[in-house]
């Protein structure tokens, strides 16, 4: 079973070089932890920087640079800065490559629910909804079961959606999946973790291939 | 000759502002929030205000400081965690909220500003977002109609800006400032540094004067850290 810095591990290598990536705030801000050096990628944070580097140095924070979860930040060299419509016309108009967001609930057709738990207080869907609405590539990271141990993978999504059809990719705790023709399909195992137990953490259909190899997370 | 838009500080900016107002505020969380305006018009104390910000501030600063003396009567944003009081008069039915996607925000004052009406986008289709709004598809995909955001006072804080209300933001501080000042009726632009007309290169502004019919320096601005992250020396 893997814990969140390996599913940020895993979903490291879904990277390409060359790409620009947004990640969620949580488990995907992890991922840039472990981008190959050398390889040319720019993580692009929807409040308005492109080229986004790793926390400051203690005592050299500075509170007008920050990303999308209010974390001071710092700016690698060739990073830019630009207004909220600029930054999402990247986001929709499809210039981001890779969207890495985490879910409360993904259904086995792609739909996402991430925002609102009915009956508690709503905080608002912030940029999530833009993100998922246009990304090329969106993975979700997230545990495969909630705290209460129920599935996350779901026939259908019971919370208020995100986004519909969107989510090509899951990775938890247990497996890698991919979303397509209406079910998930298993293509890797965590580390000591059996085929029997990913069928029995996923609510929504899953479809099991032959051979499921077990991921190779170095 | 330019046009002057030189106020004498925040008192003069906000001048006019009154009860039952829209004013629209720029920010992303506390970066780049108009501190100083806020300020004033908790000191003015107009009431019923629908207020336009990405987030509503703490519980005691930025927005918050409003929503403490009971100002705001709604608020249109993206996100609005980080707020007690805020979650008190939602619950308690005193305040509206009307929550948008981060973008289509971004993009409804943008087209406010630009007299756009209207625009379609793909961001919220198919979610509780989408209710009541016109679905078009476009190139097979579905799409919901936004309609344009406007202000009777756009509240904006820059780093630095000349007289003629020209504006260079610093770093992410710069956010929704630029579309909030496009889309205000009347626009008052805060600055850090209030700087001789000529002293900023044209080549480098980053919004044009046009948009801002006030300027004011700000004074004592705190630029509170909401989320502290860093890395210690020794493990870096």
């Amino acid at each position: 079973m893997l814990d969140k810095n390996g599913i940020a591990k895993r979903i490291a290598q879904e990277v390409r070089d060359g790409w620009y990536v947004n990640l969620g705030i949580g488990i995907p801000t992890l991922v840039a932890n472990f981008i190959p050096a050398g390889m040319e990628v720019e993580f692009q944070s929807e409040n308005g920087i492109l080229g986004m580097g790793p926390f400051p140095l203690e005592g050299d924070e500075d509170a007008d640079l920050i990303n999308a979860g209010k974390q001071t930040i710092t700016a690698m060299p060739g990073a830019v800065y630009f207004d909220s419509a600029t930054s999402f016309a990247m986001i929709r108009g499809r210039h981001v490559q890779l969207t890495v967001l985490g879910a409360m609930e993904v259904a086995q057709n792609g739909d996402i629910a991430n925002w609102k738990i009915p009956g508690k207080m709503v905080k608002g869907m912030g940029g999530a909804m833009d993100l998922v609405a246009s990304a090329e590539n969106i993975i979700v990271a997230m545990m495969h079961t909630n705290r209460a141990g129920a599935s996350k993978l779901l026939p259908s999504c019971s919370l208020p959606l995100t986004g519909v059809g969107c989510v090509k990719r899951v990775v938890t705790n247990l497996a890698v999946m991919d979303i397509k023709d209406g079910a998930f399909h298993l293509v890797e195992r965590a580390p000591g973790v059996t085929v029997e137990d990913i069928a029995a953490a996923t609510a929504g259909k899953l479809v099991i291939p032959e051979n499921v190899p077990e991921m190779n997370i170095g | 000759m330019a046009i002057s838009k030189t106020v004498e500080g925040p008192e003069a900016g906000c001048a006019g502002v009154q009860s039952g107002m829209t004013l629209m505020l720029g920010g992303f969380g506390l970066c780049g929030i108009p501190e100083c305006s806020i300020a004033e018009l908790v000191k003015l104390g107009a009431k019923d205000l629908t207020c336009i910000s990405n987030n509503a501030g703490v519980d005691d600063f930025g927005l918050g400081l409003l929503l403490q003396k009971r100002q705001i009567r709604k608020m249109i944003s993206s996100y609005v965690g980080e707020n007690d009081e805020f979650e008190r008069q939602m619950l308690s039915g005193e305040l509206e909220v009307d929550l948008i996607p981060q973008g289509s925000l971004a993009e409804r004052c943008r087209a406010g500003g630009a007299g756009i009406p209207a625009f379609f986008t793909p961001a919220g289709y198919g979610t509780e977002v989408a209710e009541g709004k016109e679905v078009r598809e476009f190139d097979g995909k579905p799409h919901i109609l936004e309609s344009a955001l406007t202000a009777d006072f756009a509240f904006v804080k820059a780093w630095k800006g000349d007289s003629a209300g020209n504006l260079v933001f610093k770093a992410t501080a710069r956010n929704f400032n630029p579309m909030m000042a496009m889309a205000g009726k009347i626009t008052v632009a805060e600055v850090e540094e209030l700087v001789p007309l000529g002293a900023l290169d044209p080549n480098e502004i980053h919004l044009p004067g046009i948009f801002v019919q006030r300027i004011f320096q700000g004074t004592e601005y705190e630029k509170r850290i909401e989320q502290r992250t860093v890395q210690t020396r020794e493990t870096a």
